[in-house]
This record gives structure tokens, sequence and C-alpha cells, in this order.
């Protein structure tokens, strides 16, 4: 279980997104964890197979604990170092289903011989590990079954030979636990408007819930919301809240941790503020122009200037950049931008854009709108909630002028834009009405001095001049 | 393009391009940045959206038109003749 912000401590795992023999690549998703804050994709951090699942959806871990055993060819990673290389084979035998499907006799042959030795080896061993002994008591295809019906195979009893569990055993259980495919974004909501996942018809491909589903469910008679009845996403959190959660459970979660995370921000990071008014309207003209003669999907907001400039002006001024630990500055080479999203039902995140100061404007926009639209939809990666160098807040779409951010620790600076606004502005010794933005710098004074952040702002306000340059 | 259908595909690339969005109770002259709740990112999509759908082109300088459910309809319907 990854840290996927400074204030994670513990996190919820939602669904696999691989399944064992399954072969992954540094980077991918593999997994989805709900923090207190939302759903977010987790990132495999080196290539493999996946050997084994340890932890089963609707399980809340600290984190640090492992989730998943990798193999690398013939080496294992496991902790305990101890399977055996008959579960690596039976496991790469899953790997293709349509395979599995045309070799079911050989899978099967192979299969009654290997329960015969395990047989012996589990009188011989009784501290055989849990995975051994369900890998004896059935074959790959129920396992895989079982997978995929999310049915944990210990609880199952066996009605096979030798207590074999069988594929009818399964689907038994699979009834009887009624373990529910829904999205991330539809447990979610389910959770916080208290509705049971349970009766409700699912949309999605296979069945699955979606989020509109559990709205429409919600605001009809016919099903009823048993509030009292934890939703599955809830289920995992006893330790967190022995009571049922409330309707707004999630949402109160998400509270608590801005909660948390703004008041360490408040109680340890000495702040001074800057602010200076920016005249946009070469930047303005200049986006026009280029909006004429690209189609509506590529055109550019304001917003995505104002990140660039901030992302520049970060790798120009590197002591904006990074972070507070232990007592000193860590600046990292890279910039990744923070972008405050606000949340629809309530809350924000700040995932982070990387490396933003070499993205060229139309990518930067691109990302942002990927971004923004996967914070929405519970569709974070961990890796963008985890490392954002410096962040940026734009309140413009809410109509104030100005916003004085607080850091989010361990970050040094946050950068706030407000709306942009028709002014009146000397130029050239005349009046003119132009549009502005007004920028503000939120910094840590123990990693710097106001000097250096005025130097940051004046940064923004010459490279939003040059909007060409950007 | 007469009224009816103007307000109707406006209200469906509305719920395309935001999710969330609901403007089956939303009166004909309210605000929809601000009712909806609308950044500068939805406002593009939905923008993205309606254009797709209706084959009608959007410059910039007609977002401030397509400020309420009504001003959007009349839009089309005079751009659609």
């Amino acid at each position: 279980m990854p840290s996927l912000g400074a204030d994670m401590t513990e996190g919820s795992l939602v669904e696999w997104l691989v399944r064992p023999g399954d072969t992954v690549v540094k980077g991918q998703a593999v997994a989805v964890v709900d923090t207190a804050k939302s759903a977010i994709e987790v990132e495999c951090f080196e290539d493999g197979a996946i050997q084994e699942l340890l932890v089963e959806p609707g399980t809340t871990v600290p984190v640090g604990t492992v989730l998943a055993v990798l193999a690398d060819g013939g080496r294992t990673d496991a902790p305990a170092g101890a399977t055996d290389t008959g579960e690596t084979a039976e496991t790469a035998d899953t790997e293709d289903s349509a395979e599995a499907g045309k070799t079911v006799e050989t899978i099967k042959a192979a299969e009654a011989a290997k329960a015969t030795d395990s047989t012996k080896a589990t009188g011989a061993a009784d501290t055989a590990k849990t995975t051994e002994r369900t890998a004896a008591r059935t074959t790959p295809l129920v396992r895989r079954l079982a997978h995929d019906r999310h049915v944990d195979l210990d609880s199952v009893r066996g009605s096979g030979k030798a207590g074999r569990v069988t594929r009818a055993d399964v689907e038994a259980a699979s009834r009887d636990s009624g373990r529910i495919r829904a999205t991330p974004y539809a447990r979610r909501t389910a959770s916080e408007l208290g509705v049971d996942l349970r009766g409700i018809d699912g949309t999605g491909t296979d069945g699955t819930i979606r989020a509109r589903d559990v709205r429409a469910a919600a605001s009809g008679p016919a099903t009823p919301a048993r509030p009292a009845s934890p939703a599955p996403a809830a289920a995992p959190r006893p330790a967190v809240s022995p009571e049922p959660p409330a309707p707004d459970g999630h949402a109160q979660a998400r509270r608590q941790a801005i909660a948390h995370l703004m008041s360490k921000s408040k109680h340890e990071i000495p702040h001074y503020y800057l602010s200076t008014t920016i005249d946009l309207a070469a930047a303005v003209a200049w986006m026009r122009e280029h909006n004429r003669a690209v189609p509506v999907a590529e055109r550019l907001v304001p917003a995505a200037l104002l990140l660039k400039a901030a992302a520049v002006a970060a790798r120009k001024v590197p002591e904006m950049n990074g972070f507070w630990i232990d007592g000193g500055h860590v600046r990292p080479a890279a910039v990744h931008l923070g972008v405050a999203v606000s949340l629809r039902e309530g809350g924000l995140v700040a995932p982070a854009l990387h490396d933003a100061d070499t993205l060229s404007l139309p990518a930067l926009m691109a990302g942002l709108r990927d971004l923004v639209r996967r914070a929405r939809t519970g569709r974070l990666r961990a890796s963008e909630t985890a490392d954002p160098t410096i962040t940026v807040t734009d309140l413009g779409d809410q109509g104030v002028e100005a916003v004085f951010g607080v850091i989010y620790p361990p970050q040094v600076a946050l950068v706030g834009y407000g709306r942009v606004l028709d002014r009146p502005v000397a130029v050239d010794g005349l009046l003119g009405v132009r549009p502005c933005v007004t920028a503000t710098l939120s910094a840590d004074h123990r990693a710097g001095d106001g000097a250096v952040g005025a130097r940051y702002l004046a940064t923004v306000d010459r490279l939003l001049h040059h909007p060409e340059d950007l | 393009m007469d009224r009816e259908q103007a307000l109707t595909v406006v209200r469906e690339s509305l719920a395309a391009a935001v999710p969330g969005a609901d403007s089956s109770g939303l009166a004909s002259d309210a605000v929809l940045r601000e009712e909806l709740e609308l950044d500068s990112l939805d406002f593009l999509s939905f923008v993205e959206t309606l254009s797709g759908r209706t084959g009608v082109g959007i410059d910039e300088d007609d977002y401030a038109r397509l400020d309420t459910l009504e001003a959007c309809a009349g839009f089309l319907v005079t751009r659609t003749g």
C-alpha cells in the first residue's frame, strides 16, 4: 500500500485490475485504492508477472503493507520466499483464458497428479502457507472463477474429492456473498448516498453498477436505501468508524483528511504572502488567435497559460519548488505541478501534471482536461497524487479576484490565481481597459525570503507577457 | 432545427459533456455556468459536444451568447436557419 500523499496512513483496496499470471510493466495501473480523498489507481513499480494477490478487495490496510507478489522470471520476491515452482507454473497456465479453455483436459490431468502430491505435502507440513493449501484444493480454472467473482477460496467448503473446491462450490459461494461489480465512483456515490449496492441493476459492462445507476436507485422509491447496512465501499472501514457510516461518510472522511492536512500546514509552516496584478492582454490575444485556428477540442483556456507560467517560473526560481523535509529544502530537478481540482460532491484534490514546465501548451491543456476528468471520476494514478512539487489553485471560475492559499505540506509554495477581469490599466501614459489576473504566492518562510518570492511572481508576470514563448 | 429540437440537443450535450450536470429541473433563463457550477474546462467540453452534435461552428466570440438554455437554443436556431 503506497503512501498517496503526506496525510495518508491507510488505504482500502477497492479492486484489482490484474490477476495472477498477468504480465505487468512498470507504470501500469494494477489496482484501485480508496483513500480518504478519492479512489486512486496504483501503478506497478517494476516489470514482472503477478504471482499472487495478497490483499482482498474491500480490505483496509496500513501504508507499507505488501499488496501483491511479483514474479520476475524464475526469481520470486515473495516476502516469505516460500512459493513452490508448481504454483508458478500453474498460475502461468491461467494466463490465457482461451488457451486454458482448449487445454482443459491437460490441466485436469496435471491437476489430478498435483492433488496427489499436495495431499502428501499437506500431511507432512501443517504450516503450509494458505496459498499453497488453496492451490492444492482446487483447479486453476476454479481459482480464476473465484478471483473473478471475488470469492475467498479459503472460506469455501469443498464438495469434491478430498475436499476439493469445485466450480459449483464457487458459484454457490458467489451467490451467497453477493460480491457486487461496481465502479469505484459508484461505490463512493453509494456510500455517500447511503444506498445499498445490492438490488441495483448495473448498466455497465457485464452488469457493472455505474454511478448513474446508484443515483437512479437513490432517487427512485423502488429500491429501499438502507444506510444502516454498510455498503461494500464503507464496509472495510470498521477500524475507523465503528458505527455504521452516515450517508455522507465518505465526504466526511475527505473533509477530515483536508482538515488534518491544512491544520498541519498552518501549524508548522510559517507562510508569507505576496500578490501582484498581471496584465493578460498579450496572453489572451495570443490564445484567441490560436483558438481560431484549431478545432474546438484543441482550444486553450486561460488556465492552461496560467499553469504553464507557474510551472516555468518554478523551474527558473527553484527556491519555490520542492519540499521542506527534516529541516532542509529538498529541490527536485523536475516540476510536477499540483492542480487543485474541486470535486462536485465537495472537497478537493490536487494531483500532479508531471513535468508541466516542459509540456507544450496543447499538451498541457490535454493533460489538464484528462487530469480534471479523472480526478472527478475517481481514476487518479498513485504517482499523480503523491508527488506534486508546487501547487496551483485557480479560483477564477468561482468569481473571486484573488486567493491566498494554504501550502500543501511538505511543499514550500502555493500559487493562487483569481478571475480574469477587465480592468483599467495605465499603458504608455494612457488609460486602457485590459484583461488582468491577480496572481498570489503563499510561500514557506523557512525555505526562502520574500525577495525570492517576489522574483517568482515577477517571473510569472514576464512569462505571461510573452505567451508565444510559453 | 426548431426551438424544441434545439433545447433537447442543448440538454443532451450538457449531460454528455459534464458528468453529473442535470439540466432537467433548470429554468430556461438560469445562467448555466453558475447554476451547474461549470468551470472553463466543463464549458469547453459542452461547446465541443454541442458543436459536434449539431455541426454548428462555435467560435470563442460566441461563448457569451451561450449563457442560458434559452440563449443556447436561440443561437442554434439562428445558425441552422
